[in-house]
């Protein structure tokens, strides 16, 4: 019988391979899936994956939604890296966007270049704030990151609900929990014409490369993957690790922050109690969809963008359900995972004459 | 026992496979009944996966296993105890913080009830003079008596071939002599021992026969008795042993160097429950000499080199000077800025990170004193090449500065992780265990390195548990035993039986009352 044997290296090919195997079981699983429901899965599958993209806007469309995406999943890559679990970007997204939005609300009506950075800043430092309790926590009293990071997103969420039904409702919105409108020098420029791609779509791009940069050509990257990998050895090498802890954190709950702002400030225009579909959480499919790697979390976050659009346009063209699209990402993340094995694992079948010992098993 | 019967154990033909490296290759040799048999061989020899293959925990996947005569398959551990097999393994498979009898209840396979596994257990050990108190925790009791622990426990199921993986290393002198004596008691009583050992004497007081390994093959048997140390050395390494060379001329001229590493009054609390404190130690290492630090492993010797190397800060600054300069409160890299590089015991994790490529790890610790990063920016091709030049002058065996570490052997690497602190010409260099699992030829090369360092004014302090290593290699010695430092004695006059005292002699041996003290009952 054939067996798995660890592999004596991981494979650079394996590696980058696992994940594109990954893609395509999930859409063999999808194409049974959509028999299953009874829709025709070819086509299912042309209105998941290739016609919501077939257009300028369908692509713009795709920026927008792969720029926070992008943003919190390059964060908390570097967290992860350095084995800091924050999975609460949803939290910090939210407190992001509620500290750059009320910027927003302060300046109602104002003009001024200055508005959009300082909402900017805001945002950062508002990401960067909710996720120092974590790091606090953390290094003080060393209690679990990912529990006290997951639990405080829904914090957040509910305090963006107290301020939109509450002190922040626009006064003149019907009732609505929702803020007012931002003003023109609180939104962010539009880069393409007739669409909703945004500047932070570029924001995202120079994100990611600047990642790339940090973690492979200094010292900090450096400190950041022996902290994560071999804590004895950071502090053998004189890395302190309290001090990456909070580096990761304030870094992925600052990025966190700046998508928050960004979706405000740009496609919403104005807080709402529900921000976004999950991109919190869906940056961590992302980051490891990506291997951790700058670069290949931005096709990462291109795709998991397309799963959306995808999702909600095989809605509208075949009636599939909206779950459909969760799932989905569900099923990324299961093959991904499971492929994760074969880089760590060969199949290896039995030499040819079986041996003795094990003819007499 | 005459030649005519089968052998209690007969292995014919055992070959293993593991990616990349064949361990053991067409490996045959008998045990015969009551017989204490050697198995012989450097680090990386093949013996402790052949060891693992009779007790069931690998598989082999070529050749037969016979006992008495007959072939049998050993599916796992379970099975080998059930034919009368039993192991003491190097590294002891115990739960600090249990108790003794808790410990030998898990690791048996037909657990009677408490009362009646007590007094079993107080018979056993009395019978074959391995005092132990079922009732104590383990994490109170030193190494040498977990290693009882591990040998009643085997004794318990009454077995016909026990399996000691290098058990001395871990022991002092004493308590190795009275290891001795119980193994002669059991062999007389018909119980064959496998002794897997690459120390020359001891296989020559104890074995009756011996098998020689190199590479996976058995290379030669003989009768320890008639060999010489230096013959069987012959066959295992397979060329005759360099010895390093002191540097007479310049020692002599230095020996009252100034102290280039001073550690006076040193406290320390345990890092954790299972950790060792450090009392008032004070150390003076000078230019031009090497000091050692014996003791048993788990004495405070991994405190110690924390304190030292900057991994843990002490209260005060002064506690500590390198080249007069108070250190105390510095970290890591401020200590190696002032001269000091260190190398850890552990390799693994410790002195390099295995998935990290050779010159990723040269950072580590050389990213200062070689000029490896600028500001912030890491100089890539400047670590390559200090990470090529420590291939190069300490014969590391490897594809070159790309591979990661962890696709090194043992040896290669504490090659690597020796070399890349020595080629940064430190003015203090502290190593732990620097020979640990290193080939002859390779350790040979490693103490030659250390010895020039200090023959060039350096100050070389070793921390380890092989007294032989240490007696070859320093000008003065001291012992660390429960977090207390002996004073140094010039090494010229220590010993063997001195140092053994003060490394604790026979540890709890004040056999009709385990609660003694332990520490006055060796000196008794």
């Amino acid at each position: 019988m054939p067996r798995f044997e660890p592999r004596p290296e991981i494979d650079r090919v394996v590696l980058y391979t696992t994940p594109l195997l990954a893609v395509a079981l999930t859409v063999v699983a999808g194409f049974f899936i959509f028999l299953a429901i009874g829709k025709d899965p070819l086509l299912t599958l042309y209105h998941f994956f290739i016609s919501p993209v077939r257009d300028l806007y369908g692509l713009s469309e795709l920026g927008v939604k792969a720029a926070p995406l992008i943003l919190i999943a390059t964060g908390l890559a570097l967290g992860f890296r350095a084995n800091v679990w924050n999975i609460g970007a949803e939290g910090q997204l939210t407190m992001g966007a509620i500290a750059g939005g009320g910027i927003a609300l302060l300046f109602w009506n104002q003009e001024g270049f200055w508005i959009l950075p300082l909402m900017c800043l805001a945002g950062i430092a508002g990401g960067m704030a909710y996720a120092a309790i974590p790091a606090f926590l953390k290094t003080r009293f060393g209690v679990n990151e990912i529990l006290v990071s997951l639990m405080l997103t829904y914090v957040a969420t509910l305090f963006l609900s107290v301020l939109v039904y509450g002190p922040w409702k626009d006064p003149q919105g019907f009732n609505f929990p929702q803020t007012r409108m931002f003003s023109a020098s609180a939104q962010l420029p539009i880069i393409l014409e007739y669409t909703r791609l945004h500047i932070g779509a570029l924001v995202a791009l120079a994100v990611a490369v600047a990642a790339w940069v940090i973690m492979s050509h200094t010292l900090i990257g450096l400190q950041i993957r022996t902290v994560g990998q071999a804590p004895r050895a950071a502090a053998f090498a004189g890395f302190d690790r309290n001090r990456t802890i909070w580096a990761c954190l304030l870094a992925s709950g600052g990025l966190a922050g700046l998508a928050g702002l960004f979706e405000v400030a740009g496609p919403i225009g104005q807080l709402i109690p529900i921000l976004t579909p999950g991109y919190g959480f869906t940056a961590i499919i992302v980051a490891f969809l990506g291997r951790l790697h700058p670069i290949g979390i931005i096709f990462a976050g291109l795709l998991m963008a397309l799963s959306y659009i995808g999702g909600e346009n095989a809605q509208v063209e075949v009636g599939l359900p909206q779950a459909v699209t969760g799932v989905f990402q569900g099923l990324l993340l299961f093959f991904l995972l499971a492929t994760d094995f074969l880089t760590r694992y060969r199949l290896r079948r039995p030499a040819a004459g079986t041996s003795r010992a094990d003819a007499r098993a | 026992m005459n030649e005519d019967s089968p052998a209690r154990l007969a292995l014919e033909g055992i070959t293993k496979r593991f990616p990349g490296v064949v361990a053991n290759d067409d490996v045959s040799f008998k045990v015969p009944g009551g017989r204490i048999h050697a198995l012989l061989g450097e680090n990386g020899a093949g013996k402790s996966t052949l060891v693992k293959i009779i007790y069931g925990v690998q598989q082999a996947d070529e050749g037969t296993i016979r006992w008495q005569g007959d072939p049998v398959h050993i599916a796992d551990p379970k099975a080998a105890r059930a034919l009368g097999i039993g192991m003491v393994f190097q590294h002891f498979s115990l739960f600090e913080a249990m108790t003794v009898l808790e410990n030998i209840a898990l690791g048996i396979d037909h657990v009677a009830d408490r009362k009646s596994l007590t007094t079993r257990i107080v018979e056993v050990s009395r019978a074959y003079g391995l005092p132990l108190d079922p009732e104590r925790e383990v994490h109170t009791l030193s190494v040498g008596e977990r290693q009882r622990i591990e040998i009643v426990r085997c004794l318990l199921q009454q077995p016909r071939l026990l399996i000691m993986d290098e058990p001395t290393s871990v022991l002092t002198p004493q308590e190795v002599e009275r290891l001795f004596e119980t193994l002669r008691q059991l062999a007389a009583e018909g119980c064959s021992i496998l002794y897997i050992s690459h120390k020359l004497d001891e296989i020559k007081a104890l074995c009756t026969s011996a098998t020689i390994m190199r590479g996976g093959r058995v290379v030669g048997t003989c009768d320890p008795a008639v060999e010489t140390a230096q013959s069987m050395a012959q066959q295992m390494i397979g060329a005759a042993l360099a010895r390093p060379q002191r540097r007479a001329a310049a020692r002599g001229s230095d020996h009252e160097g100034r102290a280039r590493l001073s550690i006076e009054g040193l406290n320390l609390a345990a890092a954790g429950p299972f950790g060792t404190t450090l009392h008032d130690l004070s150390l003076d290492v000078r230019s031009g000499e090497i000091v050692g630090i014996a003791g048993v492993a788990g004495n405070g010797q991994s405190e110690l080199f924390e304190a030292i190397s900057g991994e843990r800060l002490l209260e005060r600054a002064d506690t500590l000077r390198l080249d007069g300069t108070a250190a105390g409160r510095s970290g890591p890299g401020r200590r190696r800025d002032l001269g000091l590089c260190t190398v850890p015991e552990e390799r693994n994790g410790h002195a390099a990170v295995p998935d990290m490529s050779l010159t990723e790890n040269a950072y580590l610790s050389a990213r200062q004193r070689r000029h490896l990063a600028r500001g912030l920016v890491l100089r890539k091709s400047a670590a390559r090449g200090f990470a090529r030049s420590v291939i190069e002058r300490f014969d590391v065996r490897t594809t070159g500065p790309a591979a990661a570490a962890r696709s090194l052997s043992g040896g290669n690497l504490q090659k690597y992780v020796v070399g890349r602190e020595v080629l940064q010409d430190p003015g203090i260099l502290v190593v732990a265990q620097p020979t640990w699992g290193v080939d002859a030829g390779a350790a040979a090369a490693i103490h030659q390195a250390l010895l020039d360092l200090a023959a060039a004014g350096g100050a070389v302090l070793v921390i380890s548990q092989d007294l032989d290593e240490l007696l070859v290699l320093t000008d003065r010695l001291a012992v660390i035993d429960r977090g207390r430092l002996s004073p140094p004695m010039p090494t010229a006059d220590a010993s063997l039986e001195e140092i053994g005292l003060l490394m604790g002699g026979l540890h709890g041996m004040a056999a009709h009352d385990p609660h003694a003290d332990v520490g006055s009952a060796a000196h008794a």
